[in-house]
């Protein structure tokens, strides 16, 4: 049993923690990541598919992802590493009035906010995605800021740079308990030993609700899943992350789903993903053959071309859904030191370095009035009202 | 297109098929209707099939099995595995280079359900293995699907022309595999409760039991059509694949498995290679040299890093008295070759199995097998397990050993499931537990041959290695030939002395032993000279009396030339030549085969080559190289999951088919325990599928 003396000690070495590590360690924070997979973004990173986007309706959403674009898109000529950055936009496709009207009304406040996305006819829309099949389109949002990135590539470039900057990272390691005394966090207790910190910072995803209950906490993060997919590479076709949020309803032969996304990676693979509808909760990712046939044929309805690219592989990963869908970030009145970074409802990938950078004004006692708004958005206390638009 | 073609073999009949034309790069080829668009290349010269998109190495054929992606070509305007896909009339065939581009398409007119399937028990594979279980479910009236990836059942039998090693009664031994999977074959059709879906790949094992396969070519149009089996009990029967090997050049086009090869020569008939080296001294190594000669192809070598080959002695005596120099504590420093390979490299090993400089020694040949052992094709079953289904394995995919070994494991395995699944009124045969060890074994100790002595006319059992094998004991009629029945490892004796009888010169051990380790020595025909029989596996029409020939002893050494003085070939000896030879007297006992091949074959090249470049590949897929993965480990990394990540090893076509062990093989070599080193997650799907196969979508 060592008893070490840290600054701060991070619950999870995945999209949120990693990137907070980093930016704690550039504060000069002496900083521990505890996790309990074998190596960096082992749980739900691994399975993001990585869009990364600002054009949220969630004003808090809204300016971390802008924090994290500025992060993604400028990581490489900044530190050197190669995180697959792509800036191929987002274009949410329309079909049908619903849509079509949902996506002009959120227009409108997104434009408030500053976003840069534009509404495109049909034919000018097919300029921009020449695959889409052009049978009933009406037309769909662009917003050329947004783009995509390798988790991984990522997740290990941060956790590279926080480890140059002294930050020490604990794989395959549980946390068990959170001491503290006093109202005061004291450290963690893991399988492995003991570490003494002040600060615990709860990034643990999929887990976050069973790690908030050592301190007491009760967190409304309530895990789904999603399935998602990876095919060979092809010469680049496709720019942008296409979405479609047409639902379908359940059939006998058809599980229904809310919405499926997909987009050239930059390696040339086309990486897709559905959102079941009803959601399966729990935490089990173990694939189902339910997956392939679904998503495969809501993928060529909307891109005829598709039909022929090959599968490589497909996997299961956690959503850890909030009531309302934003995260639930900051401290929390009964403990002291103890700080959730949880719920980040499938975006933590995008989510994660903003969210760092607002964290680590937190922990480091400098609050600005963008942080506070940030934070008092993503309060535990405030009011899980409504889901957000489009999540 | 005749160049490359094997005319003629003596054992594989050649049939007469149709020629039809294709086009690759514009030029108009020759092909078959009915082979794969790799048969119809190599046939007619060609080896490189594209550049790789990462660094534009050239890629050719690598496990001819449908597992990597590395034969990948343009097909009429589709990327597709040549390998797998057939040769259709003017199909327009493009080496692949860099990305393949995604082909348009109309929007799909209709999308079909996916079709799910019950059956009481699923078999995955139906080599060996599975159809040994098929046959025994079948007899019990147990509903039985079988999915096969090829177009006929057998799996690697039938590439095996070779007698079989084993036990008589257990597994067809001293019948040729070629001729054991017709039998199996002709057996499982028999029962009505049994289906085969041939062209038919499994391609993931589902948390929700189910397991999806794609059926190809189900109509004219070429269509393919996925599948979910939900079976009550599976049984994964997918053999085995080849293990790789890291050296420098280690992926050139003309360095492949010996699998691969043998499905070139011996099921598409292609004279895969003119000059061929061969890597690891195995049986699978050394029965793939034997298979080339019979295809008229040379043997320039074969090298084996431990002091001795590991596979049957009589296997690696049969090659070495042919005229296959087999090099014991070498290893391959190099295939050397710009497009191709041009010439092998090769070295003596010291006691850490590294290459002694100054001992390289550099042959001419177009060709290396790799045969450095077999891993199991175990994915479905470990996903099985890890969902909870009733789930079997038998034959490589449980534990791998001989074909012979596979049969009886899976005659257990159906035994077995049909218990589970209710049937009673029979016990599994103890004895069969015990068949089935014995007839795993390794190969055992070496003993001194034993010449009987002088007798008018009797066998010489040149067999000296306790090997699971007994077909000489049962042709023999006045049962002179003997091995404990109770254990079938040990060598045989010609006991006819003790029996009081006398051999009748029937030749039917010359003819039935698959070590071709049997010859018979006459002494009574004339005074000075003795007529020696020796079974030879080549074409008939190479040798008639009168010729004179080379004649070796079991270990190559050259005894003399001596004169034909008849050959027969007939029904009962199954392709097998008998050559009687006139031989002195004195020379008599020791002869143990003919001489094939010429000296000149084998020899080195003046010079040895050394191969600059530090090619060593372990992903052949994502072309990462040994030097960066190494670099990794030595940076501290233990999870194969973040060395994915970081080089992309495993992320390609294959899934870490073929990388996984060597990189296992790497932190070996660094000194990592394997207790620090964590897997990677398995993921299907185990083979790349278009998702409209998925869809349902079909061409109208």
């Amino acid at each position: 049993m060592s008893l070490s003396a840290y600054d701060v000690i991070i619950i999870g070495a995945g999209s949120v923690g990693t990137p907070l590590a980093w930016q704690l360690a550039e504060a000069g924070l002496k900083t521990l990541v505890i996790d309990r997979f074998a190596s960096v973004g082992q749980g739900s990173n691994k399975a993001a598919i990585g869009g990364i986007r600002a054009t949220h309706s969630d004003i808090a959403k809204i300016r971390i992802c802008l924090k994290s674009i500025e992060i993604f898109s400028t990581w490489k000529e900044t530190y050197g590493d190669d995180i697959g950055w792509l800036q191929g936009g987002y274009a949410f496709v329309a079909y049908r009035p619903q849509e079509e009207k949902t996506l002009k009304d959120l227009l409108v406040l997104q434009k408030q906010f500053g976003l840069e996305i534009d509404w495109y006819d049909r034919e000018d829309y097919l300029k921009l995605i020449p695959s889409l099949n052009p049978e009933g389109l009406i037309g769909g949002t662009f917003s050329p800021g947004d783009g995509s990135a390798s988790p991984m590539l990522s997740a290990l470039a941060f956790e590279r740079r926080a480890r140059k900057l002294g930050a020490e990272f604990r794989y395959g390691e549980v946390v068990t308990a959170i001491r503290q005394e006093q109202g005061r966090v004291r450290g963690v207790i893991t399988d492995h030993g003991e570490y003494a910190a002040p600060i615990v910072v709860n990034a643990a995803g999929g887990w976050a609700k069973e790690v908030a209950a050592m301190v007491g906490i009760d967190v409304p993060v309530q895990p789904d899943s999603h399935e998602g997919g990876i095919t060979e590479p092809v010469a680049p076709f496709l720019r942008p992350m296409v979405v479609d949020i047409r639902p379908i309803e359940p059939t006998p032969q058809m599980a229904g789903s809310a919405n499926y996304y997909f987009y050239q990676h930059h390696t040339g693979q086309i990486i897709f993903c559905i959102t079941p509808n009803p959601p399966i909760l729990g935490t089990d990712v173990r694939e189902t053959s339910v997956f392939l046939p679904q998503v495969a044929q809501r993928m060529i309805d909307l891109m005829p071309r598709l039909r022929n690219l090959r599968v490589r592989r497909t996997w299961r990963g956690l959503y850890p859904m909030t009531p309302d869908g934003s995260p639930i970030v900051g401290e929390v009145e009964e403990v002291q030191g103890y700080i959730n970074a949880v719920g980040m409802c499938g975006q933590g990938f995008m989510l994660g370095p903003g969210l760092a950078v607002y964290l680590r004004k937190l922990i480091t006692g400098d609050r600005d009035e963008e942080t506070q708004e940030v934070l008092d958005k993503l309060s535990l206390y405030r009011e899980f009202a409504k889901a957000e638009k489009l999540k | 297109m005749s160049q490359f073609r094997i005319q003629s073999h003596p054992i594989l009949p050649i049939p007469q098929r149709e020629a039809i034309s294709f086009t690759w790069q514009g030029k108009t080829l020759q092909g078959y209707a009915d082979e794969t668009i790799a048969a119809a290349l190599f046939a007619n010269g060609i080896r490189v099939f594209g550049y790789h998109p990462k660094d534009g190495s050239p890629q050719g054929i690598f496990c001819a099995n449908g597992q990597c992606a590395q034969c990948t070509v343009i097909a009429d305007g589709l990327a597709v595995k040549a390998c797998m896909t057939l040769l259709r009339p003017g199909m327009n065939v493009q080496p692949l280079s860099g990305l393949p581009s995604l082909p348009e398409a109309p929007p799909a007119r209709q999308f079909h359900p996916t079709r799910i399937v019950s059956t009481e028990v699923l078999i995955i594979g139906g080599g060996p293995a599975g159809l040994s279980a098929a046959i025994e479910l079948g007899q019990r009236g147990i509903r039985t699907l079988i999915v096969d990836d090829k177009h006929r059942l057998g799996g690697k039998l039938v590439l095996q022309t070779h007698r079989f090693f084993g036990s008589i009664n257990a597994c067809y031994a001293g019948t040729r595999g070629i001729d054991i999977a017709t039998r199996l074959e002709n057996e499982v059709a028999q029962y009505p409760t049994v289906t085969s879906w041939l062209n038919t790949t499994a391609v993931a094992v589902f948390s929700d039991k189910r397991v999806g396969v794609v059926r190809s070519l189900i109509d004219e149009q070429g269509n393919s059509e996925y599948v979910l089996i939900e079976p009550q009990v599976l049984l994964v029967a997918t053999g085995a694949r080849e293990k790789s090997l890291t050296f420098k050049g280690n992926t050139l086009p003309g360095v492949y498995g010996a699998g691969a090869f043998q499905t070139l020569v011996n099921r598409d008939l292609v004279r895969a290679a003119e000059r061929l080296f061969i890597v690891g001294g195995g049986n699978v190594g050394l029965i793939a040299g034997y298979h080339a000669l019979q295809a008229g192809i040379q043997v320039v070598g074969l090298v084996e890093a431990l002091p001795e080959c590991g596979g049957y002695k009589v296997h690696k005596d049969k090659l070495v008295r042919m005229g296959v120099p087999i090099y014991t504590s070498h290893t391959v420093v190099s295939a050397n070759g710009k497009e191709s390979v041009e010439s092998v490299t090769i070295a003596r090993v010291d006691e850490n199995w590294q290459a002694i400089r100054g001992t390289e020694r550099t042959f001419e040949c177009d060709t290396l097998l790799i045969a450095v052992g077999l891993d199991p094709v175990d994915e479905f079953y470990r996903k099985a397990k890890e969902f909870g289904m009733v789930a079997y394995a038998a034959g490589d995919a449980d534990e791998v050993a001989e074909a012979s070994a596979a049969m009886f494991s899976g005659k257990i395995r159906g035994l077995e499931i049909a218990r589970f699944l209710g049937k009673n009124g029979f016990e599994i045969p103890t004895e069969w537990l015990r068949t089935a060890e014995i007839l795993k074994s390794r190969p055992g100790e070496v003993t001194h041959e034993t010449i009987p002595e002088e007798e008018a006319v009797f066998p010489v059992l040149h067999c000296s290695q306790e090997i699971p094998c007994n077909p000489c004991t049962s042709v023999c009629s006045q049962g002179a030939i003997y091995i404990d029945p109770e254990d079938i490892r040990k060598v045989p004796d010609y006991i006819a002395k003790k029996l009081g009888v006398t051999c009748i010169a029937c030749e039917k051990c010359v003819t039935i032993c698959p070590g071709l380790a049997i010859t018979l020595v006459d002494l009574r025909k004339e005074a000075e000279f003795a007529h020696v029989t020796i079974p030879y596996e080549f074409e008939k029409e190479s040798l008639k009396a009168g010729d004179w020939v080379t004649v070796t002893d079991t270990a190559g050494n050259l005894l003399g030339e001596v004169e034909v003085i008849r050959t027969r070939i007939a029904k009962a000896t199954d392709r097998t030549l008998l050559v009687k030879v006139r031989a002195p007297r004195e020379l008599a006992t020791k002869i143990a085969g003919i001489r094939v091949q010429e000296n000149w074959v084998a020899q080195p090249t003046e010079q040895w080559v050394e191969r600059l470049e530090d090619d060593t590949i372990v992903c052949r897929c994502e072309r990462v190289t040994l030097a960066e993965i190494k670099e990794v480990i030595r940076s501290g990394v233990r999870d194969m999951n973040e060395i994915k990540a970081l080089t992309r090893a495993g992320m390609g076509a294959c899934g870490g088919k073929t990388c996984s062990s060597l990189i296992k093989r790497a932190f070996r070599e660094l000194g990592v325990p394997p207790a620090e080193v964590t897997e990677n997650t398995l993921r299907p799907l185990f083979i790349e599928v278009p998702l409209g196969v998925f869809a349902g979508v079909k061409e109208e």
